[in-house]
């Protein structure tokens, strides 16, 4: 194992920076800008069982450090991630990628996990609990502990994989879901899928944003991420993957010390394609200034 | 795609909130006219996409309009700054696709990057048609750049100004082999309407990353959906699902 490298459930890591879900689609058109085997790991676009188009433009809103997208899960449809997408990213991609999971239903789930367990090149499968329950009033599953257990019970049936819980940070106590999903079966959670937010135009006086509301992510969020995972990380056993507005190296050192085992990152992929290869590549020094020897030592050290 | 630290060689206002911007320093620039580039400015978390105007040798022109915060930090930079600039965003238009006598259509800043496309269908030696469109005399910029470049120029403004009054529909030349069309959303659509030509229409999306990777600017077409990023700027007249 080098200095940099992690295990995460079972599957050991190179170093722990993870592309989010979402901002890096299926990995196959990073591939043409650099070597994507550098990476940990990263999760693919979240999946569902039907192909969507999403929500309307504009899905994409400016703030302060950071932005607002109401993207709505654009995807082809699991059949068409794995026949499609999986084997262009093959010949690319050496490494187990994350399957992100989505849907509106404990079924729809269900039938994804289920297709995307059957892939050899899935090492884990993260399910995205921030969905609208269509049989629950559309209330997110992840808002509500009996949902989310409820869910991640079930696709613990299906699947011998990894199963990661990523949880939503718009909750009152984000330690009783993350419980619930472990109690449930899950083997890791991750947080912080996007903060609940909105802009309006002053000159419309009408929303950015076509779907008038939008998650927030990017630097403005770090904070509350750092703080979720803290919380998290002392109320579960099982391993935490921290994300929120992480984009320099410091930030995966800060997220790990929250307690972390490893961090994805999200909207600083979309301002910068090559964050993810920079910030591998300063871990090693910024680690040096910091007196850290493995990246392993310092997961929630705080 | 390419991450180029670029240097400002010259920043200078065509009108009063119109500015062009000359940048240096791409190596090995492969930029096809109707693709764009993604700007960082200072203070902003996202890029900003700007056509390009122009590629010359290693000198990259943009010309952009004051809309919000980061175009008015860009109209602040002065020569010598470096602007962390992604470029090759986009296809670009298709120029296979002309015929003899295209005609390129422009309104406001959507007609920076017909310029580049005009000098390069000459060099193929089209016979170009520009009209161009505006709201007022005042506003007008690279009116004399088109005329040295292509055969005949026209200018409308709404207010009737300068040129023909009236917009771009109202100065179409006679029968154009293939139509390139750039500008605001209801320009491009009364030009769907009234085109009889086969066309390629540049459109604009509000973006997250500009090179295809988040989804943010997808639209539904005649062929499935698309990323207007990556898939487009450009998009065949005929693919468009504007019908309604
Ligand atoms: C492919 C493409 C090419 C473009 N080419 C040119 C050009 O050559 N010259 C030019 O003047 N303008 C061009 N635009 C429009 C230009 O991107 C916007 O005017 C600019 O982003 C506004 O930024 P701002 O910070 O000044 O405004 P703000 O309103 O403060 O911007 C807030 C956010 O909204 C986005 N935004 C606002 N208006 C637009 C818009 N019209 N289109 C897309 N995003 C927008 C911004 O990028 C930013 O993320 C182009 C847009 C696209 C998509
Ligand atoms: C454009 C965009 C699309 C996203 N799509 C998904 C998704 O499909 N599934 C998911 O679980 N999270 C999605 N997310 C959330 C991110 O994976 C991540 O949890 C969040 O953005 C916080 O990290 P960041 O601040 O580094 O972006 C998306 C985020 C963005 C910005
Ligand atoms: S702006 Fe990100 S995919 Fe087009």
């Amino acid at each position: 194992m080098g200095r940099l490298s992690v295990e995460l459930c079972g599957i050991e890591l190179d170093n722990p920076v993870i592309p989010a879900s979402g901002t890096f689609g299926f990995g196959y058109e990073f591939a043409e800008l650099y070597d994507i085997n550098c990476l940990g790991t990263f999760s693919f676009k979240g999946t569902t069982k039907d192909p969507r188009f999403g929500n309307p433009t504009p899905r994409i809103a400016e703030c302060s450090m950071g932005m607002l997208n109401a993207v709505g899960l654009q995807n082809p449809g699991v059949e068409a991630v794995i026949n499609e997408e999986l084997p262009k990213l093959k010949p690319v991609f050496h490494k187990p990628v994350m399957a992100n999971i989505s849907g509106f239903s404990v079924d729809d789930y269900v039938y994804t996990a289920k297709k995307l367990d059957a892939e050899d090149q899935v090492g884990w499968l993260e399910i995205n609990i921030s969905c609208p329950n269509v049989h629950g009033g559309g209330m997110s599953f992840g808002t509500d502990p009996d949902a989310a257990y409820e869910v991640i019970h079930a696709v613990r049936q299906v699947t011998k994989k990894p199963l990661i819980a990523k949880l939503s940070p718009n909750v009152t106590d984000i330690t009783a879901i993350a419980k619930a999903c472990e109690n449930a079966g899950a083997d890791a959670v991750s947080l912080i899928n996007t903060l609940l937010g909105m802009r309006i135009d002053l000159k419309t006086k009408k929303p950015v944003l076509a779907n008038t509301t939008g998650g927030l992510s990017g630097p403005a969020v770090f904070p509350v991420a750092v703080r979720m995972v803290y919380q998290v990380h002392k109320a579960v056993s099982i391993p935490v993957i921290g994300m929120g507005g992480v984009s320099s190296a410091q930030d995966v050192i800060e997220m790990m010390m929250a307690g972390a085992t490893a961090v994805e990152i999200g909207a600083a992929n979309l301002v910068d394609p090559f964050a993810c290869p920079k910030i591998i590549e300063e871990l090693p020094a910024v680690m040096d200034r910091c007196g850290i020897e493995n990246l392993t030592d310092i997961i929630g050290i705080a | 795609m390419k991450q180029s630290l670029l240097t400002v060689i010259s920043n200078s206002a065509l009108t009063s909130n119109v500015y062009e911007l000359k940048l240096s320093g791409i190596e090995g620039m492969n930029i096809r006219p109707g693709q764009f580039v993604n700007v960082k400015t200072d203070g902003n978390y996202l890029r900003r996409p700007i056509s390009v105007c122009d590629a010359e040798g290693d000198i990259l022109t943009l010309v952009y309009r004051v809309a919000g915060a980061g175009t008015a930090e860009m109209s602040t930079w002065q020569v010598g700054k470096k602007a962390d600039v992604l470029t090759e965003l986009g296809n670009g238009y298709d120029l296979s696709a002309a015929g003899d006598h295209p005609v390129l259509i422009g309104g406001g800043v959507g007609i920076p990057p017909l310029y580049y496309l005009a000098k390069e269908l000459k060099k193929q030696g089209k016979t170009v048609s520009a009209v161009l469109g505006f709201n007022t005399a005042s506003e007008r910029f690279y009116e004399e750049a088109f005329r040295e470049v292509c055969d005949d120029v026209c200018v409308t403004t709404a207010d009737g100004s300068y040129g023909i009054k009236g917009f771009v529909t109202d100065a179409l030349p006679q029968n154009p082999t293939c139509s390139y069309a750039c500008g605001p959303t209801p320009m491009m659509k009364a030009l769907y309407r009234s085109l009889a030509c086969d066309g390629q229409f540049s459109l604009e999306e509000r973006m997250g990353c500009g090179f295809g990777a988040c989804m943010g600017c997808s639209i539904q077409t005649k062929s499935g959906n698309k990323r207007v990023c990556k898939d487009g700027p450009v998009f065949r007249k005929e693919d468009l699902l504007w019908e309604d």
